[in-house]
């Protein structure tokens, strides 16, 4: 289960509402590499992880994805808020807000709606833990070409924090696969998958 | 500017993301004593941080299971909410 913390992992206080910045941030919510399918990709792959430490890695990395998320929420939020009509139709989120008002709904900068294929979760821990990899990998790209595009101290700030813990949560899935290709047969990681077969590396 | 009870909270939040980083850290590095030790250190410096708060501005609340019960309502609800700047 879960318990929520009514605080942000680090903090978003935007003084300038800016539309257009917020459709592009929008994407670390609801597009392809961003914190939504982040968090859900693994807290979805831990079911079949058959080692211990990669199932904590894989909880507590899902869990601050959750944080991240709502982060990037809050930008977004902070971002829309006290728009007049002249901003919203200058800025081009008028066709963002014809559908959803100033609501927070997943989607990415290019507009397509989130989709539950950014869930990958194919059920063999070497597979799941390069697919996390390359995520925590993609995500740093995306966060790069962000803080490239806004210029915005405070809009820059929590996303500078956000693209150091792609780095760190990198990092740890590293660490994850290394642990668990020790575990396997080193002439041949591939003979079993120990997210499945019984006795596979043991 | 922030003030001295945004200080003082920043301050707690500031240890607990220390504590976060240290416990996945730990989960590929499980033996690891120095991340234990650094763990234990933490903790009890949350543990400080939080009286200091405390002494000053009165109860921390983070989780709804801080909130106090003996008030007139129930304060949980309260604004701000993390989303929201203080205006």
């Amino acid at each position: 289960m879960w318990q929520y913390e009514k605080k942000l992992q680090y903090p978003v206080r935007v003084k300038n509402p800016n539309p257009k910045y917020a459709q592009i941030i929008i994407s670390q919510y609801g597009g392809p590499d961003g914190e939504l399918g982040a968090s859900m990709r693994y807290l979805t792959q831990r079911y079949s992880m058959p080692y211990d430490d990669v199932k904590a890695t894989l909880t507590d990395i899902g869990t601050e994805e959750l944080a991240h998320m709502e982060m990037i929420c809050a930008l977004v939020y902070q971002l829309t808020k006290n728009l007049s009509k002249e901003e919203i139709v200058k800025s081009g989120f008028d066709k963002y807000f014809v559908d959803h008002t100033t609501g927070v709904y997943p989607i990415a900068a290019s507009s397509l709606p989130w989709r539950a294929e950014y869930i990958a979760a194919k059920g063999d821990i070497l597979a799941d833990l390069h697919e996390d990899l390359a995520a925590e990998q993609k995500a740093r790209v995306t966060y790069d070409n962000l803080i490239r595009l806004i210029d915005d101290p405070d809009v820059l700030d929590p996303l500078r924090f956000l693209r150091e813990r792609e780095i760190v949560h990198y990092q740890r899935f590293g660490e994850a696969l290394r642990r668990t290709t020790d575990r396997l047969d080193s002439k041949n990681f591939y003979a079993c998958n120990p997210s499945f077969d019984k006795n596979c590396g043991k | 500017m922030m003030s001295e009870k945004q200080q003082a909270m920043k301050k707690i939040h500031a240890i607990d993301f220390a504590i976060h980083e240290l416990v996945l850290f730990a989960d590929t590095h499980p033996e690891s004593k120095k991340a234990m030790e650094l763990m234990r250190k933490y903790k009890s410096a949350k543990k400080a941080a939080v009286k200091d708060y405390e002494n000053k501005f009165g109860k921390y609340i983070c989780k709804v299971s801080d909130v106090p019960l003996d008030t007139e309502t129930f304060t949980w609800i309260d604004s701000p909410w993390p989303w929201e700047t203080e205006e």
